[in-house]
């Protein structure tokens, strides 16, 4: 049986998973990927660039959100541009491992309590699953329409200069499926199955 | 010459939304062959549903709609070059229907064309003349995770102790899958060409995908091969994502072709469980699909 998550997630509620748990996530979340988290980082955490615009206010908006929420890898399909009445038709996951500079230090910065993406991540952000604590979603790729289904309601987006893909969506979902790959005892699940099936590989060509 | 352009949306809606039999019906058996709440289980469920509410409500499968391979079979006396044209506008109109999102981007400048028109390779059409007086053109969609994944193997490759026989094509095989862990979105198919220069070899490897998922190779060594190869990818235990499980590889098509003396290459084409293939078969004034 799925584990139901809602957000802001419990810290208990994340150390209790293990790698290979199945989820439900519920609650108010943010897409964010390439240009978002090279925005937070150069502006609010490494501060090698001045804020400027509604970058401030962006901040204040996204940081109640983030506080033991969750980010999500996500360049979606969105309908109702022209009118602002916004909604999710295609919203599968991106490749997280683009994220693996940032991600360990926006977590910690944001108190975040999960990362949804796909392909799963590195050493930097597993270390950072540990001690914040958070944890690693696999969302399944390609079921992108059964996903958007799962978007209950956009309430808002921050940042749209950046492309409606890299913009910081705001929205409520219901029942997001997931799994857990990088949990917050050290465990990987990619690292696992490389390894076995390394193992199982040399001996089938032995 | 009939306008067949209606009839040719329709083939790449039912492409791009609507998952064929064969390959529904292999991905149900991997999801039962997956440990009840398990990841791999989870993930197999996700899938199947995900392709139940695309058909309902008639939109993609998956948001990478690929790029779209025809392949067209044609009676003498059609022309090609407004089969070509009929082909692109159909394709260019399912865009603006989103059963197809803009995929086609200059190389140079990464401008998207948004309407899926690139040039003479995009979309991919290939042409053959045929007996008979009967129109067929198929369409496979090939998404761009899985064809990252895909890889050629110049043999012998001493690393992998891989010779110029069915015994190296094996090796090659299972290191394709291998590398590719969950990241060509598994389980997946394989299009396995033997042969060929470079260039051919992809080709074929992707022609091998036009099969059924049931359909058994008429030469016994290479049909025994492909159930193999299918084992053994299952026995590496990646599983649907890459989550660990039972189901890795749910099939593999292996097509020989002719080489030179000089070369020995060895193609996989991955094809992720989004496997969108349909064909259109257009006799006298019916046209069906399968
Ligand atoms: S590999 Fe296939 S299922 Fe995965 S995102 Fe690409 S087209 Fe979709």
């Amino acid at each position: 049986m799925p584990t139901t998550l809602t957000i802001p997630i419990p810290e208990s509620d994340i150390r209790r998973l293990n790698v290979g748990d199945t989820v439900l996530v519920s609650g108010t979340m943010i897409t964010g990927r390439d240009a978002v988290h090279k925005w937070m980082a150069d502006t609010f955490i490494n501060q090698t660039r001045t804020p400027s615009g509604d970058d401030l206010e962006v901040y204040a908006a996204i940081k109640p959100i983030l506080d033991g929420g969750v980010i999500y890898h996500c360049g979606p399909v969105v309908g109702g541009l022209d009118t602002r009445q916004y909604r999710f038709v295609a919203a599968g996951p991106t490749t997280s491992i683009r994220e693996e500079p940032y991600q360990g230090a926006v977590m910690h910065h944001f108190n975040l309590r999960g990362v949804i993406g796909k392909g799963g991540m590195a050493a930097k952000t597993l270390q950072a699953c540990q001690e914040v604590p958070a944890v690693y979603l696999h969302a399944i790729g390609g079921a992108a329409p059964l996903i958007a289904g799962s978007v209950q309601k956009v309430l808002g987006v921050y940042k749209l200069e950046f492309g409606v893909p890299e913009a910081i969506w705001v929205i409520e979902v219901k029942d997001f499926p997931a799994v857990v790959t990088m949990d917050a005892h050290g465990n990987s699940l990619h690292d696992g199955v490389r390894q076995q099936s390394r193992a199982v590989l040399d001996r089938l060509l032995a | 010459m009939r306008d067949l352009t209606k009839e040719l949306l329709e083939l790449v809606r039912l492409a791009s939304t609507d998952l064929p039999p064969d390959v529904e019906k292999r991905l149900r058996e991997a999801a039962a062959s997956e440990e009840p709440g398990s990841a791999a289980r989870g993930a197999m469920d996700t899938i199947l549903a995900n392709v139940a509410l695309a058909r309902g409500n008639s939109t993609p499968i998956c948001q990478d709609t690929g790029t779209p391979l025809f392949f067209v079979r044609f009676p003498e006396g059609w022309s090609p070059r407004s089969l070509r044209e009929q082909i692109k506008a159909a394709v260019a109109e399912a865009t603006k229907k989103t059963y197809l999102r803009p995929n086609a981007v200059d190389s140079l400048s990464g401008k998207n064309t948004g309407n899926n028109l690139g040039d003479e390779h995009f979309p991919t059409i290939h042409f053959e003349e045929a007996d008979g007086d009967t129109l067929t053109v198929e369409l496979i969609l090939k998404g761009g995770g899985c064809e990252n994944v895909g890889a050629q193997y110049s043999l012998p490759n001493d690393a992998l102790k891989a010779g110029r026989d069915l015994e190296g094509v094996r090796r090659a095989a299972l290191d394709a899958v291998y590398r590719a862990q969950g990241e060509g979105c598994a389980p997946g198919f394989l299009g396995i060409a033997i042969g060929g220069d470079r260039g051919s070899s992809y080709i074929a490897s992707k022609e091998a995908l036009r099969h059924k998922v049931g359909d058994v190779n008429s030469n016994p060594d290479l049909a025994a091969l492909e159930a193999r190869i299918t084992q053994e990818g299952n026995q590496l235990g990646i599983g649907p994502m890459g989550f660990g499980g039972k189901s890795t590889v749910l099939g593999a098509k292996i097509a020989p072709t002719y080489r030179l003396p000089a070369s020995f290459f060895v193609t996989i084409s991955y094809m992720c469980w989004a496997y969108r293939r349909r064909m259109m078969t257009v006799s006298g004034e019916q046209v069906s699909y399968e």
